[in-house]
């Protein structure tokens, strides 16, 4: 009996281990990041830089564990920046002209923007069967389009939002900004539900065999549809952040963030192919970006090379990626073989 | 593995009166069988007899036109998936439907997680009673493995534990042994024993008539879609499955004239390629049709691709021409004046808004354009050639191959091949679908291509079809060469014994 356990928990725990250990390798990638800057660049290693950072990685954050979510049901949510900004702007500019509101009420609407804007991507991709990659690059082009509309040229300015608004991103309770808070909040609710909803564990069912999905009777459509509508609410809740953070919002807000959250999702090891990774992964992969970027900011280093940079984290964490998949197969294999060569000599003896 | 058949006083699946016909073909007619729990049931009968159909019926996924499914004495419409599996009706596949990212436990329990008050996952439970089921069937690996690492054994091993803990009473087993090794075998047989023992009903279906022999209590054997015969397994000898799986006689006129075999053009020399199959040698002679049979999975295709050069060999040598030849790519394969049509060539085969002209010289236009220059009259010249040749029925070269019928869409798709003059032509399964017809009319063309002198490769699932057409026939089983018979000697009997794996008594 005891031997049969050892044999069971073995594969197991190497696999775990190696499951770790994938995130643990962007831990130590981060590591060396902070140990580089902070040797090379003076103000790195400040509080105050700290805290930049963590206003400049949460709402990336927020944003990637609704991504991590459309992702993992082998989909993408392109849209994403588009409704940063149009939520961002709504919010804001109804803050601009009410500025009794409380700020929770401008952040529902600012989500319930974002949940708008997701279903209307779950519904072309879930319900319509357009590809999503080309269903949210449509959707990000049409929400951009509608953001200038709604805007017709005009800015929100920090002179017309009320005080509060603008301390709200300013205030670092017990060390940490409030945005970053949010972020916390946001990656640990989102981690839970990956991993205690039931029908949160069905987006890895989905984006690992679709069809076998289907025969088991997990209802795909309905849960691509959420994993959409979740990506788009926590958008909606990235736009209020911005408008925090930036106090001035206009039609080009939140312009290319979709690259940031996508790679972030990507760095953190959740695969385009759905099916696995984490939430923990995601934020791991905004962090080092994020860090990466204020980094080369502050040793003053110019914008393409941030870019370059970027794309050459993607590929190298992708192909990290791959060779730890393929080194946990090759293990298992391995394993495998081994214990049908014990069985066979327990079986002569 | 041989408890008798044990007498229980109700089925639990009951057919009555089945038939289902796609479009013309009936593929069940009228049949009529029961299923007993506790009892393993083996469904034998050559391919196109109608089992997949009987099982799909039985699963919900296609709908009977008449008779009765009948499930624990009553009468009930199994209109879907899920209904069949509400009624503990459950099919393993030969291709599992798994999630290779989801560890076992979440594998057992896709689609019906067990949750917490809270409704949140209870992996506790999910974790114990997965390994309960897992213990039960007596695999060597755990809830929390990771499916990505399981072999074919194991995953299918865990698709009987999806079954079990969805309390299934019929477990439908099709081909699952097709690629297991011989222990696997042993070891998924003793799970299907101790189902039995549980009061599992068990419907194996295999072509592996000596794995029927060894684990079913109870055979049906079923032949062009009718029920043949219902028996114990005891009652029954391999040779008389084999010859009730038969029964008829050649029916069907074949057009084969007689063409004056020459020198070998081909020679194939223990050709192998890892995991698919080993040690196939054999020659190919001027002007001859030899026919490649064997059930499918065989390895027939594989063999043709690796010829063709799709798939890479790992082993043997290939002469054509008395030249050696090494199948680097298709192009390649061409040049040395090698062929081949792939069975869904209709789809692969034509581009269908394109003329019948266009479609025939696609592969040789390099020919009809010298100096780079496109000459269409050369085009219609090439076209007009093959549609006197194989009889085409078309208005003129110009005509869009979307208005031709399918029996003459498959005719310019050979004409396409034959424009590129190749001397060994490989045909998998060219009459696959084709109403009878149009059956007659490829066989007559393949008859008079070998009569021309080609060498004509002829892979075939109907054996009709295999025999009446073939000089000689190759027969295969699970990647081996298993038998060559002349046209003389090949029948119906020998060919299947050889199919299913069977030795040849001593004559």
């Amino acid at each position: 009996m005891s031997l049969v356990d050892v044999r069971r928990l073995s594969p197991q725990a190497i696999v775990s281990a190696l499951f770790r250990l994938r995130e643990l390798g962007i831990f130590v990638a981060l590591a060396a990041t902070v140990l580089f800057f902070s040797i090379r660049a003076d103000n790195f290693a400040t509080v105050s830089n700290w805290q930049d950072i963590a206003t400049d990685v949460s709402m990336v954050v927020v944003v990637a564990v609704g991504q991590t979510m459309v992702v993992l049901t082998r989909n993408i949510d392109l849209s994403v920046g588009s409704v940063v900004g149009l939520s961002a702007f709504v919010s804001s500019n109804t803050l601009a002209h009410h500025h009794d509101m409380p700020l929770i009420v401008i952040a529902l609407i600012a989500m319930a923007i974002g949940l708008a804007c997701g279903i209307g991507n779950g519904l072309l991709v879930a319900v319509g069967k357009v590809p999503a990659i080309i269903a949210t690059l449509a959707t990000l082009s049409i929400y951009r389009g509608i953001l200038f509309e709604v805007t017709q040229g005009d800015f929100v300015f920090a002179s017309q939002l009320p005080s509060n608004f603008l301390d709200f991103a300013a205030k670092t309770p017990a060390g940490l900004p409030n945005l970053a808070w949010i972020a916390l909040a946001v990656a640990l609710v989102g981690a839970a539900i990956l991993r205690w909803a039931s029908w949160a564990r069905d987006f890895y069912a989905i984006g690992s065999n679709p069809d076998a999905a289907r025969f088991a009777g997990i209802p795909v459509t309905r849960r691509v549809l959420t994993a959409f509508a979740i990506s788009g609410t926590l958008a909606g809740l990235g736009g209020f952040m911005f408008a925090a953070r930036f106090a001035s919002v206009d039609a080009i807000a939140g312009r290319n963030f979709e690259f940031d959250v996508v790679t972030a999702v990507v760095i953190g090891g959740v695969n385009v192919f759905g099916g696995s990774g984490s939430v923990l992964g995601a934020v791991l992969g905004a962090v080092l970006v994020a860090t990466i970027q204020n980094g080369f900011t502050l040793l003053r280093i110019s914008e393409f090379w941030k870019i370059f940079f970027d794309g050459v984290a993607i590929v190298a964490a992708v192909t990290i990626d791959a060779l730890i998949t393929q080194r946990i197969q090759e293990l298992l294999r391995r394993k495998r073989r081994a214990e049908i060569v014990g069985q066979e000599r327990g079986a002569e003896t | 593995m041989s408890a008798a058949p044990r007498p229980t006083p109700q089925p639990l699946v009951e057919l009555r009166g089945i038939s289902k016909s796609y479009g013309g073909v009936q593929a069940i007619a009228d049949v009529s069988l029961e299923i007993r729990p506790g009892t393993v049931h083996a469904l034998v009968g050559e391919n196109g007899a109608g089992k997949s159909t009987l099982v799909k019926i039985l699963m919900g996924v296609v709908h009977p036109d008449e008779g009765d499914v009948i499930v624990d004495g009553e009468v009930h419409r199994i209109g879907d998936a899920m209904t069949a599996y509400k009624l503990g009706l459950v099919a393993m596949y030969q291709e599992p439907a798994i999630f290779q990212d989801l560890s076992v436990a979440e594998n057992v329990y896709a689609g019906r997680r067990p949750s917490t008050r809270l409704h949140t996952v209870d992996w506790r439970v999910m974790k114990r009673e997965s390994s309960r089921i897992l213990d039960e069937l007596g695999v060597d690996f755990g809830p929390d493995t990771p499916v990505r690492g399981l072999g074919v054994a194991d995953r299918q091993l865990l698709e009987i534990a999806k079954a079990l803990s969805a309390n299934a009473r019929l477990l439908v087993m099709d081909e699952p042994t097709a690629a297991l090794s011989p222990n696997e075998v042993e070891n998924l047989f003793a799970v299907v024993g101790r189902l039995r023992d549980r009061g599992v009903a068990i419907l194996f279906i295999s072509h592996r008539l000596e794995e029927v022999a060894a684990i079913a209590d109870v055979v049906t054997i079923l032949r062009d879609g009718r029920h043949v015969e219902t028996r114990a397994a005891s009652a029954l000898s391999q040779d008389e499955i084999v010859r009730l799986m038969v029964g008829r006689s050649l029916d069907a006129l074949f057009p084969k004239e007689e063409a004056e075999i020459g020198e070998v053009v081909f020679e194939a020399e223990g050709l192998g390629r890892r995991g698919v199959f080993s040690g196939v040698s054999f020659e190919l002679r001027r002007g001859e049709i030899v026919g490649l049979a064997g059930f499918v999975g065989a390895g027939r295709t594989e063999v043709a691709r690796a010829i063709f050069g799709i798939d890479k060999l790992d082993r043997g040598r290939i002469k054509v021409g008395g030249r050696r030849f090494r199948p680097r790519s298709p192009r390649a394969a061409l040049r040395r004046g090698i062929a081949y049509l792939p069975e869904d060539r209709l789809q692969q085969g034509l581009v269908q808004p394109m003329s019948v002209a266009k479609n025939t010289s696609m592969a040789v236009l390099p020919r009809l354009t010298p100096g780079g220059i496109l000459q269409p009259w050369r085009e219609r010249r090439l076209a007009r050639r093959f549609m006197e040749q194989l009889r085409i029925k078309a208005t003129s070269p110009a005509q869009p191959v979307s208005g031709l019928s399918g029996g003459n869409q498959q005719k310019v798709v050979l004409s396409k091949w034959l424009a590129a003059e190749p001397k060994i032509l490989i045909l998998d399964e060219p009459t696959h679908g084709v109403d009878v017809g149009t059956k007659a009319d490829v066989h007559r063309t393949i008859s008079t291509l070998a009569a021309q002198g080609l060498t004509i490769l002829l892979i075939s699932s109907e054996l009709p079809e295999i025999l009446g057409m073939s000089d000689r026939v190759l027969v295969m089983s699970e990647g081996r060469l298993v038998a060559e018979l002349p046209r003389s000697e090949a029948t119906q009997e020998r060919v299947i014994r050889a199919a299913a794996g069977m030795r040849e008594e001593a004559a």
